[in-house]
């Protein structure tokens, strides 16, 4: 959970509580934001943007909101998909009643705050129980919440099919959301809340609540004795963490499949966020990405890999395969890397940093 | 750096491995398209695993074989040889937008999609209308898309849920002595809870108020499917006329189980298509005798085409799968929705140029103009696999939506009626009124269909 | 009945579907409890939330179905499918276990996830998706008492159950290795410091978790058809282990009867209510509300916490 690299030293406290402290981290970063922001639309086809990178990016806002919660707070949240429904079906119902004049994004802000409240309900157990309990326990919320949006028809706004589709909206002009908006203006969109999502969340984790955060974690009675409140920092937690997955569900309706469905946020979502904050890296912003990445790509990735040399294997048997490597592989990135991807991107930059003359 | 000297081979390896991972992952875009420019691509969006699967096999064999026919006994269409490519959904949704995006631009372009699946076809309909690929939803998916004015590129005939739910009200009418015994009568609903499940229930409560009689509905959560206690305690104590359903997957044989074990008569059960295959059954044992089910087509292998199939298609070894779910009732679905698919891009191509690869908008044409009558299909040799079918401009769900009704008499399914109409003046003015509601929260307008 | 009944003003049909009810909705709590146990046993030795007991359920039920269509005769099919279960739990301490300890358990947590979707993909990859009915020839009648209908496999599943648990308690009791579990599920510590081999332990444990699994598929199994849904149940066992402890064999028969009969006693008389499927959550709601309470659970021990 301490991803600070060895060999960095520095003379000020400023210098030290540096967004980005290591200076090639920074020329790093800036250029893969300038990359994905004017060159990726540009040369990624429609395949890459709108079935890899919009999805994998808006997980890596879930992942990001969880990470909040489980690797930051220390408190396992099993109820990633309930809080993301709930961010969807608020945006979709803010959406299709909000006056004209107003922008896109607030019906998905208003998606995300509308979870952040659901989140310190259901976090509210957290004061008395831990660790597994816990975990358990918010699987009420993940089954509760996607009972609730099927049975209120309020939220669908009485729509018969109960499935309805992502209002399409623009921005300056251009559909961002719906089946008509371009993938390059999807992705461009998605990728913004990305960057300010992931921007805040930096800055929270290095300020005094993501201290508290990791205080609490670290061993709760001690950090009381300190003089920080558990209720208060696990409810932001809470609240904070439901609000990023909030943002993810309104995104994952409204850009990516176009439908506001409940089967979409079934428990399988939850795990899947859960897989990719624990192959990324418990505690690390980097690694949500990298875990959603991962986790997002790798079947998708098995079931290719059969076609690219030729072999004519049965579907079935591929996506059998597709499981087993899947489940090893979990397995294999625990044993061997358990504190996840964002650890090995760290040794590889340091390697990287000394070569080609290690000490 | 200690670090270095400590790190083991395994880690090494796992670095090599996310590299090479990362790399590979690039290699998704260089994919070469494997189908030459001269076929006919066909995408198949499947489920062979997961907990769907028992229909979902069925389904994907159906749908290859015929195309293997055609291919194997007629040299394609016209000389177009049929590529089916499979993707794997497992009944996801996200998985199923990612197949169809993997798959749209295989070869010279997708011909259309079958997603088999209502909630990967919801997440299509503006997908493939935007990239001008037709949609043939048989008897799924999404009720409201029947309504052609505002949905160009879906098509759901032979009929909708709401027909379905009509029909299925009038055959028990018929059975117990014509529509007035309909009044005071007292069903029950169990349902998927699930956009699915809850499709009919607008018709059904329309239908309650003309017809006089009540239902209670009964929902059924996807994540419990084979926990229905508590669903068939309810039914015991309200006894009800009869258990209409409308189930998917496991949930079919545990209705199916539970009704038989509270002894209820199983002649008054009926199912829809989706709870017609054998799988609902053949766990029940003896119990499931007398159940019925709705369905657009004949089960069992009793058809011309067959002998076509044993012949070309599976003595040659070449039948999908594992090649053992012959004449059942969802292969024969499978079956039925690539005849009606393959005679579509026939007529696309008697208009367009015969001997051609047809684009998705070309067999948005054909399918619109779809026009099978009994004397074809006869001519193919599949009499009961297919219903007669004409579709319009305005009207994609068929011009005579009707059912069949089998009963399983304990090793296989027997149609025990004749078609039994659907009463479309009723179910048609609610379908236009969701599909206006739809278009206008979508700023859609309706198309000129005169 | 009847008397108590008219007592009331109450008809009679009433008073013994509600008693219908309960045993109907006791009867699926043993069913719970049955898989509620497999994640109590190997919680207790190893402290791994076991995610992939359901899977392990389905696993044992198609090796099982498999071998019988095989052509094998029951007993021998559920001798090798014990066998296979042995293996797997070897496999599992040697590949899973041992490299993770000393890890976090939310690690040996993922792994069990792990486990789980290896298994479904191997699972049927051998044996095929396809739904398999099972006879194992449970009695599939009805008995009544008064107006009250029970099934006879419920009363069954109910007897199995029960001798389950009496074989467990007594292995656990009163043999050797019984009381190196227990003495494993204390202190691992301290067991392991008097020679007791922990990984041998494991390994057993894994093996009993894989016999009660086994026993639970056939069960379900013969009810439902062998298949991919029975690695679902495995979600209808959590609210049980909240509510009874993860710790307490007790606590999983216990908690099932009172979640399995708490929750169709809900659907029945509240759920129409509220549109029906409120079972899905209402027994996380019943758990979650307890917890809160006595967050350790009804059986759980008291863990006390020093700075």
């Amino acid at each position: 959970m301490f991803y600070r690299e060895a060999g960095q030293f520095k003379t000020s406290y400023a210098a030290d509580q540096q967004l980005l402290p290591i200076p090639m981290d920074r020329v790093f970063v800036i250029a893969v934001v300038l990359i994905a922001i004017f060159v990726v639309p540009v040369v990624g086809s429609q395949y890459w943007l709108e079935s890899i990178l919009l999805p994998v990016l808006i997980l890596s806002i879930a992942a990001l909101g969880l990470n909040i919660l489980t690797g930051y707070c220390g408190q396992l949240s099993l109820g990633t998909g309930g809080f993301m429904a709930a961010g969807a079906y608020m945006s979709y119902k803010i959406a299709t009643n909000m006056p004209e004049f107003m922008p896109v994004w607030v019906p998905i802000l208003g998606g995300g705050l509308f979870a952040a409240s659901i989140g310190v309900i259901f976090g509210l157990p957290s004061l008395r129980i831990k660790g597994f309990y816990l975990a358990v326990a918010t699987l009420a919320a993940q089954f509760f919440l996607l009972w609730l949006f099927q049975k209120v028809p309020w939220f669908v706004n009485y729509s018969i099919s109960g499935v309805p589709s992502a209002p399409p909206e623009t921005i300056l002009g251009f559909y961002v959301t719906g089946a008509s908006a371009s993938p390059e203006a999807k992705y461009l969109f998605v990728l913004a809340f990305v960057i300010v999502l992931a921007l805040l969340a930096r800055n929270m984790v290095r300020s005094r609540i993501g201290r508290s955060w990791m205080a609490i974690r670290d061993m709760d009675i001690a950090a009381e004795l300190i003089g920080i409140k558990p209720l208060q920092t696990k409810l932001t937690a809470f609240a904070i963490s439901s609000f990023y997955c909030g943002v993810a569900g309104a995104l994952w309706s409204f850009c990516y499949i176009n439908t506001v469905e409940p089967t979409a946020f079934d428990i399988e979502r939850s795990f899947q966020v859960l897989f990719m904050i624990i192959v990324g890296g418990l505690g690390s912003v980097l690694g949500s990405f990298f875990g959603a990445a991962f986790i997002f790509l790798l079947p998708i990735l098995l079931n290719n890999v059969p076609g690219w040399f030729g072999l004519q294997l049965a579907t079935d048997v591929v996506s059998h395969l597709e499981f087993m490597v899947f489940g090893a592989a979990i397995i294999f990135f625990l044993i061997v890397e358990p504190h996840g991807l964002a650890r090995l991107w760290q040794i590889a930059k340091e390697k990287l940093r000394l070569w080609p003359f290690p000490h | 750096m200690w670090e270095k000297r400590n790190m083991s081979i395994t880690r090494k390896a796992l670095l090599g491995l996310t590299a090479g991972a990362v790399m590979a992952t690039g290699g998704l875009v260089a994919q070469p398209a494997p189908a030459s420019a001269e076929e006919q691509v066909v995408p198949s969006l499947v489920y062979r695993t997961g907990p769907f699967a028992p229909g979902g096999i069925s389904l994907a064999d159906g749908f290859a074989d015929y195309f293997t026919l055609i291919n194997e006994r007629d040299g394609g269409i016209n000389g177009v040889k049929i590529n089916v490519v499979e993707c794997e959904t497992g009944y996801n949704t996200d998985r199923g937008v990612e197949c169809y995006d993997r798959t749209k631009n295989e070869g010279s372009g997708a011909t259309f999609y079958s997603p088999w699946s209502t909630g990967i076809t919801y997440a299509l309909i503006e997908k493939a209308t935007q990239d001008k690929i037709p949609i043939l939803s048989m008897g799924y998916g999404r009720t409201s898309a029947a309504d052609g004015r505002f949905f160009p590129y879906v098509f759901n005939f032979p009929s909708t849920y709401w027909n379905q739910a009509t029909a299925i009200i009038r055959y028990i009418a018929d059975q117990e002595g014509g529509m007035d015994a309909l009044n005071g009568m007292d069903f029950a609903y169990i349902h998927l809870d699930h956009p699915y499940g809850k499709e009919p229930i607008p018709t059904l409560d329309v239908m309650a108020e003309q017809f006089g009689f009540t239902y209670a509905k009964y929902p059924v959560p996807p994540a419990s499917m084979t926990e229905q206690k508590s669903i068939f305690l309810q039914i015991r104590r309200q006894r009800p006329d009869y258990i209409i359903m409308w189930g998917w997957g496991a949930m079919n044989s545990t209705a199916v189980n539970e009704a038989a074990s509270i002894k209820f008569p199983m002649d008054k059960f009926i199912g829809n298509w989706w709870s017609a295959g054998e799988d609902a059954v053949e766990a029940g044992g003896d119990g499931a005798v007398g159940y019925k089910a709705a369905s657009f087509h004949g089960p069992g292998d009793d058809f011309a085409v067959y002998a076509d199939l044993k012949e070309h298609v599976y003595d040659k070894g070449l039948a999908a799968g594992k090649g053992d779910q012959m004449g059942r009732v969802l292969y024969n679905r499978g079956l039925n929705n690539a005849i009606v698919a393959v005679e579509a891009i026939r007529d696309a191509q008697a208009h367009f140029g015969e001997g051609q690869v047809i684009t998705g908008e070309q067999m948005q044409w054909a399918l619109e103009n779809l026009d099978l009558t009994a004397g074809e299909i006869e001519a193919l040799g599949v009499t009961g696999l297919v219903p007669p079918t004409k579709v319009t401009c305005e009207n994609h769900e068929g011009l005579n939506p009707a059912i069949l009704i089998q009963q399983w008499n304990g090793s296989e399914y027997e149609m025990v009626s004749d078609w039994v109409p659907a009463m479309t003046d009723l179910t048609r003015p609610i379908l236009e009124a969701e599909a206006e509601a739809y278009a206008a929260e979508q700023g859609i307008e309706a198309r000129d269909c005169s | 009945m009847e008397a108590f009944a008219g007592l009331f003003g109450i008809d009679p049909f009433d008073l013994w579907f509600f008693f219908e009810v309960l045993i109907g909705g006791l009867m699926s709590g043993v069913m719970y409890a049955l898989v509620a146990l497999g994640f109590v046993l190997i919680f207790k030795a190893s402290s791994v939330f076991n995610f992939s007991q359901g899977v392990m359920v389905l696993f044992a039920a198609l090796n099982f179905v498999g071998f019988i269509e095989l052509g094998l005769p029951i007993w021998a099919s559920f001798i090798l499918t014990m066998g296979v279960m042995i293996l797997l739990a070897f496999v599992v301490e040697r590949v899973v276990l041992r490299p993770l300890v000393n890890q976090p358990h939310i690690s040996l947590f993922m792994a069990t996830i792990g486990i789980a979707i290896f298994l479904e993909g191997f699972g049927e990859l051998i044996w095929g998706s396809n739904i398999k009915p099972l006879e194992v020839g449970i009695p599939d009648d009805v008995v009544f008492m008064g107006d009250a209908m029970i099934q006879q496999a419920d009363l069954f599943a109910a007897a199995v159950a029960s001798v389950l648990v009496l074989v467990l308690a007594l292995f656990f009791h009163y043999t050797r290795i019984g009381r190196a579990l227990r003495a494993v599920a204390d202190d691992h510590q301290a067991a392991l410091s008097v020679g007791i081999p922990l990984n041998t332990i494991w390994v057993i444990v894994w093996s009993v978790a894989g016999f009660v699994a086994l026993v639970a598929g056939i069960m379900w199994g013969s009810k439902l058809g062998v298949q991919f849904s029975l690695a679902i149940l495995a979600l209808k066992a959590l609210p049980v282990l909240i509510l009874g402890g993860f710790t307490s064999i007790p606590g999983a028969i216990i908690g099932g009867l009172i979640i399995g009969a708490g929750e169709k006693l809900a659907e029945v008389y509240v759920g129409q209510m509220l549109g029906g499927a409120i079972e899905e959550w209402f027994a996380y709601i019943v758990a979650l509300a307890f917890l809160v309470f006595r967050p350790q659970g009804l059986f759980g021990e008291k863990i006390i916490e020093r700075v």
